[in-house]
C-alpha cells in the first residue's frame, strides 16, 4: 500500500462533533489554567451531545500533562498524546486523534487547551532556557515580537511589502471582531490607527501584534459512522498536516519563508484531494500582522510576497470573496498565548453555520493553519461539512 | 556587580569554546571536519550531515546585517541598556546566522538597511563573560 493511499484511508474518517471556548474568555484572574482546560472540555463535550464517561482519548499541549487533564476529567483515557510544539500543537493533534480513532485506540478524543496567559493563574514557568539564554537574552531578545519583527523586516527587504499593508491585516481581522461578541476588542480601526498606535519593536506597533488573554478551548472528535447521531452537524476532517522545521529563527532555512507550513499545507491538501483554490474560509495564527501572509505564501496560496493582498478591502474582509479569520484572530478576538485551538473551534462553528452576523455564506470547505514557535512547528487542517 | 543586561546562562560544556574565544577577542564557530561546514549554534553533532566530528574555527568577524529590527521596550528587566536598541540577525560571511544587536549606529530605519557589511566588535561584561555584538563595517576602533 503506497504511502499516498495510507492518508487518503485517513481522510473524511473522523469528525469534530463538539466545539467550545471556556465558560467566559478574556481577563480571568479568578481562574487557574486547570479550571479553563476543565470548562472547555465540559462545554465541548455537551455540545457534541456525549458524556464526560464517553471521552476515551485525551489530547493536550503546553504546562499540563494529558494524564493532568484527564484526570482533572474524573476520566481514564486508553489513549494519550502531550505534543507541545507551540500554539499550534492543538491543530496537529486533530490529525493525531483522527489516527488513532481511525485505528480504534480510542473512540472519543478531546482536544484540550486552557491558558492563563494574561493573568498567570496557577501558571508555572519550567523549561531549558541553555539555548535562548546563552545566545539571545544577553541582546535583549526576549517576547515573540523581538523574534518575528525579524522575519518581517526581511520579507520587506526581499519582497517590498510595507507597514501599511501588515496594518491593513489588522482593520480586516477588527472588522470581523466586530461581528462577534465574545471578540475582545470591537471597535473598527484604520491603517492609520495602526501605524500611528504605539510603538514596541519597529516593525511593529501595538495594533500589530496580538492580545494576551485568559481562556479555554477545546474540540470533540469521533468516528464518522458514530458522528452522524450525535447532537450537531458533523464536520469532516478531510486533511491534516503537520511540521517542524526549527525552533531558533537563525536556524530557519528561508527566514521569510515557512517550511514548517508548507510542508503541513502539502499534506493536508494531498489527504484532503483539493488544492488552495477550493478553499472557501480560511483561518490563519495571527500572532503578528505579518504572519497570515506569510502563511499563505508558504501554504502555496500565492507567490512570496503577494500574500498581503488577500487581505485588501473586499477579500479577506467581511462579504469579502476569501473571509480570513472570521472570529476576529488572535489580533482582537483572544490569543491565550497557545492560540491553536480557537481557530479550530470557528471553522467548525462556520461549517455548521452557527456565526450569525458574520456567518460566511454557502461555507464549504475551511482551511485552518497555525504555526508554532516562529513559523516553527505548523499545522494545516482541511475541514468540511461533506464528504 | 550591576550589569546592562542578563549574562548568558547557563553556559553549557558543549559550547565552552564559543565562549572563551569571546573572553579571548575571538569569534570561534564549530565547523564539521566531515563536510566542512561551519555552524551556529555549538552542538555535538553536525546540523548539515550529522556527523559526531566537530571541530572548531575563528571566523573572520565579518558578514552582513540579514535582518533587525528596533525595540523601544524590552521585556526582561534583567536587560536595562538604553532603548531604542537595535537587535539584529547577523550573517557571518562563513555562512552562520546569529542574533546579537548592531551598534555604533543610529537606531533608525532609515539608518540601517538588511544585508549591509558588519564587524564583530567586543564588549566586555565580566573577566569570564564577553559578548560578540557587531557594527557597520567600516565604522574604526572597538567600544
Amino acid at each position: 500500500m503506497s504511502t499516498l493511499a495510507r492518508m487518503k484511508e485517513l481522510s473524511n474518517s473522523v469528525c469534530i462533533v463538539g466545539a467550545d471556548e471556556s465558560d467566559e474568555i478574556g481577563t480571568l484572574p479568578n481562574k487557574s489554567q486547570l479550571t479553563l482546560h476543565v470548562e472547555a472540555v465540559s462545554n465541548a463535550v455537551r455540545d457534541a451531545g456525549l458524556k464526560m464517561s464517553d471521552v476515551d482519548g485525551v489530547f493536550t499541549a503546553g504546562q499540563h500533562s494529558p494524564a493532568t487533564i484527564a484526570e482533572a476529567l474524573g476520566v481514564i483515557p486508553r489513549y494519550v498524546d502531550g505534543t507541545t510544539v507551540g500554539g499550534c500543537s492543538f491543530i496537529i493533534m486533530v490529525g493525531h486523534a483522527m489516527v488513532a480513532l481511525h485505528h480504534g485506540l480510542c473512540d472519543v478524543a478531546v482536544v484540550s487547551h486552557g491558558e492563563s496567559g494574561r493573568s498567570g493563574v496557577g501558571v508555572s514557568p519550567r523549561r531549558d532556557t541553555a539555548l535562548p539564554g546563552q545566545y539571545e537574552m544577553p541582546y535583549g531578545f526576549g517576547g515573540a515580537p523581538t523574534y518575528f519583527g525579524l522575519i518581517t523586516t526581511r520579507h520587506m527587504h526581499e519582497h517590498g511589502t510595507t507597514l501599511e499593508q501588515w496594518a491593513q491585516v489588522a482593520v480586516s481581522t477588527r472588522a470581523w471582531a466586530g461581528l462577534n461578541p465574545k471578540a475582545k476588542n470591537r471597535e473598527p480601526i484604520t491603517v492609520d490607527d495602526v501605524l500611528k498606535s504605539r510603538p514596541v519593536v519597529w516593525p511593529f506597533n501595538v495594533l500589530n501584534i496580538c492580545l494576551v488573554t485568559d481562556a479555554g478551548g477545546a474540540v470533540v472528535l469521533t468516528r464518522a459512522d458514530r458522528a452522524k447521531d450525535l447532537a450537531k452537524k458533523p464536520v469532516y476532517v478531510r486533511g491534516a498536516g503537520e511540521g517542524a522545521e526549527h525552533v531558533m529563527v537563525t536556524q530557519m532555512r528561508n527566514l521569510t519563508f515557512s517550511e514548517a507550513t508548507r510542508l503541513s499545507g502539502d499534506k493536508a491538501f494531498t489527504m484532503a484531494g483539493v488544492t488552495p483554490k477550493d478553499v472557501d474560509h480560511v483561518m490563519l495564527y495571527d500572532a503578528f500582522t505579518s504572519g497570515p501572509p506569510i502563511m499563505l505564501e508558504s501554504l502555496g496560496f500565492c507567490k512570496p510576497g503577494e500574500g498581503v493582498g488577500f487581505f485588501a478591502p473586499g477579500r479577506s474582509t467581511p462579504g469579502g470573496t476569501l473571509p480570513i479569520n472570521t472570529n476576529g484572530g488572535g489580533l482582537s478576538y483572544t490569543h491565550t498565548g497557545m492560540y491553536g485551538i480557537f481557530p479550530i473551534i470557528e471553522s467548525v462553528r462556520q461549517l455548521r453555520g452557527e456565526c450569525g452576523p458574520r456567518q460566511v455564506p454557502n461555507v464549504k470547505l475551511s482551511l485552518v493553519n497555525g504555526m508554532g514557535g516562529m513559523l516553527s512547528a505548523a499545522g494545516t487542517l482541511v475541514l468540511s461539512n461533506q464528504t | 556587580m550591576d550589569l546592562a543586561r542578563p549574562l548568558p546562562q547557563p553556559i553549557t560544556p558543549e559550547a565552552r569554546p564559543y565562549w572563551e574565544g569571546a573572553r579571548d577577542g575571538k569569534l570561534m564557530i564549530p565547523k564539521c571536519r566531515a563536510c566542512q561546514k561551519p555552524f551556529m549554534y555549538p552542538r555535538v553533532l553536525c546540523p548539515h550531515c550529522g556527523s559526531r566530528d566537530v571541530g572548531w574555527v575563528q571566523a573572520s568577524g565579518r558578514g552582513k546585517l540579514f535582518s533587525f529590527e528596533i525595540a523601544h521596550q524590552i521585556l526582561n528587566k534583567a536587560f536595562k541598556v538604553k532603548t531604542p536598541v537595535v537587535l539584529a540577525m547577523v550573517e557571518l560571511d562563513e555562512g552562520p546566522r546569529i542574533l546579537t544587536n548592531l551598534v555604533n549606529v543610529a537606531p533608525d530605519p532609515k539608518a540601517i538597511r538588511c544585508d549591509m557589511p558588519v564587524e564583530v566588535v567586543f564588549e566586555k561584561l565580566t573577566d569570564e563573560i564577553t559578548l560578540p555584538m557587531f557594527q557597520p563595517a567600516g565604522s574604526g576602533g572597538a567600544r
